[in-house]
């Protein structure tokens, strides 16, 4: 099967990892993960840097060879034909940023044999700057037309909307969703956990691990964290951080990932502290903490 | 004291960077100033600290030495391992012998960075290099510490590992203001300020925040109108200037920080980039 077969020849997994590892020296940098992506779905891939992200992706797209396991891209090897039906946005966006934005697109659409496509109305009275003129937004709107106009059936962003505003990150999640409504399927990383909600599904690494897959709610499973609402939050954020409890910051409030409620009650009336103490589910980046102490906690 | 910037008015050539901007940053507490690229929270900050000379509005800040600034860009030497950074920042303000040592190994332990003193700064990761910024502007142990954008490529576990020492600090007692992209992260201070190519979008307290939004906001498969509409997952939220005018079948949600930053957005003229 090759890529640029009709839609009625697209494979059902488009990017699939099957036990794949990858060691540089002794370095395990991804130990025996399996995934996939399927036709329409928006994957999000979370983990701290240095848990195996970006070899990973890497593998998936044949840039670097697997130690274990096998890739496949579009139902075979990623070779470079079936590349031309993938669109990848680096985390650097891969501009020319000494070219104008027209100029980017016509070197682009070469590259693919395609014809330049249409500005979006937001790129069209900066269609002759430079690149490096543009604010990071317009930059990534850019990369984005650059990396979708050969019409890819696989998408692989890496932290598309670090960065930008709340209304940039809106609309270049109104393309992503765009894309996978017609059918393509989105590998996407991002350190910005409030997107987790933008993902269908969603794969944690961890020390080289996928750790946990699913919803969000499968994510943070049984972890919780204990809200605690006091007059005085300094203390009790002093007081909890020194009996080694992982306390953080929360508006007026502290919570505590990880632990249980009695136990910080405990801890706060030592310190003769009155405080309203709750028992509350984790956030998903509670659960990545708690992972990132444990790495192998199931 | 209350550290601020009031009113303040700043122009570099055309440009105004900042418009009738007020910031206030008391003792014991966090201040987010929230925003994308060019909202001008970096333009803010330094004119805390004294680098930016306001064309309109006024500074409350205490003398340079009372201050402890990581700038975005920089923070530390590349070339300097983490110790000599630390010695040379303390050399500046006058720490020397055994009170820079400990002082430094406090810090650092604090960090996490004990293990890495002899590394050079250009080796770390992004998230450590941003950690022994921190420490470097917390040597002296300031009472204002001003900060660009800490957190910014910095993976989520090391994020969280920042917030404990900006914490810390604040715990301490030290006012401490920082910048950020993510608006989580806004949440999790006592007060926040979105800023908007210049001009103040929202301020205060998460709660002062979210009740001081006027308009009411519908989940909806399909939205009306298209440019006041933003995804939120499958679904989209759609912006409605009153409760009363939310469409008979839309079920309306409480806005969240995001919901409210993206409609005030759009309505301070954004050109709309989601209607196209």
């Amino acid at each position: 099967m090759t890529s640029s077969g009709a839609a009625a020849a697209r494979p059902t997994v488009l990017l699939r990892a099957d036990r794949v590892s990858r060691r540089f020296g002794a370095f395990t940098a991804v130990d025996d993960v399996s995934m996939r992506v399927g036709p329409g779905e928006v994957v999000g891939l979370l983990g701290a840097n240095g848990a195996g992200k970006t070899t990973l992706i890497r593998m998936l797209l044949g840039l670097i060879s697997t130690t274990l396991g096998d890739v496949e891209l579009l139902g075979g090897p990623p070779d470079l034909e079936r590349r031309r039906s993938l669109g990848y946005v680096p985390q650097g966006l891969g501009l020319y940023r000494d070219l104008t934005v027209r100029e980017n697109l016509a070197f682009s659409s070469q590259a693919y044999g395609t014809t330049p496509p249409d500005l979006p109305e937001a790129l069209r009275p900066v269609a002759g700057r430079l690149v490096a003129e543009l604010p990071l937004g317009l930059q990534r709107q850019l990369a984005f037309l650059a990396a979708l106009a050969h019409g890819p059936e696989v998408l692989v962003l890496d932290e598309p909307t670090s960065g930008v505003d709340a209304l940039a990150r809106a609309a270049l999640w109104d393309t992503i969703h765009e894309q996978a409504e017609k059918g393509v399927g989105v590998l996407v990383t991002t350190h910005n956990m409030a997107e987790a909600e933008q993902c269908d599904r969603l794969l944690l690494m961890s020390a080289a691990r996928l750790v946990a897959q699913g919803s969000e709610a499968d994510i943070i499973g049984a972890t919780t964290a204990v809200a605690v609402r006091t007059s005085d939050w300094a203390r009790a954020f002093a007081v909890l951080n020194e009996a080694g409890q992982p306390v953080m910051l929360a508006g007026r409030d502290v919570r505590v990932a990880d632990s249980d409620a009695d136990q910080v009650r405990s801890v706060l009336a030592a310190a003769g502290l009155t405080a309203e103490v709750v028992g509350v589910p984790a956030t998903i980046e509670e659960r990545m903490m708690v992972l990132a102490r444990a790495p192998l906690a199931p | 004291m209350t550290y601020a910037v009031r009113s303040a008015v700043v122009r570099f050539g055309d440009t105004l960077a900042l418009d009738d901007v007020t910031l206030l940053v008391e003792p014991g507490s966090v201040v987010a100033v929230v925003g994308g690229d060019g909202a001008g929270k970096t333009t803010l900050l330094r004119s805390l600290v004294g680098e930016v000379q306001l064309e309109r509005g006024q500074v409350d800040a205490p003398p340079p030495e009372a201050i402890g600034y990581l700038p975005a860009t920089a923070g530390s030497w590349l070339s300097l391992t983490v110790a000599q950074n630390m010695d040379f920042v303390g050399g500046i303000y006058g720490l020397s012998g055994r009170d820079l040592a400990s002082r430094r190994d406090e810090l650092l332990g604090r960090a996490a960075l004990l293990d890495s003193v002899d590394r050079l700064s250009s080796q770390l990761s992004g998230g450590m290099r941003r950690k022994l910024g921190f420490c470097m502007a917390m040597l002296h142990d300031p009472p204002l510490l001003v900060l660009d954008e800490p957190s910014t490529g910095v993976d989520p576990v090391s994020r969280v590992d920042l917030w404990r020492l900006v914490s810390e600090a604040a715990a301490a007692g030290a006012a401490v203001v920082m910048s950020t992209t993510y608006l989580d992260e806004a949440e999790r201070a006592a007060n926040l300020l979105a800023l908007d190519r210049g001009r103040m979008l929202a301020g205060g307290t998460l709660q002062d925040v979210l009740d001081s939004f006027a308009g009411a906001i519908a989940r909806t498969a399909t939205p009306q109108r298209r440019g006041w509409a933003w995804r939120r997952g499958r679904e989209f939220h759609e912006y409605w200037p009153t409760t009363a005018e939310l469409p008979p079948d839309a079920v309306a949600v409480i806005p969240d920080l995001e919901d409210v930053v993206i409609a005030e957005s759009l309505l301070r003229g954004h050109d709309s980039e989601l209607a196209s």
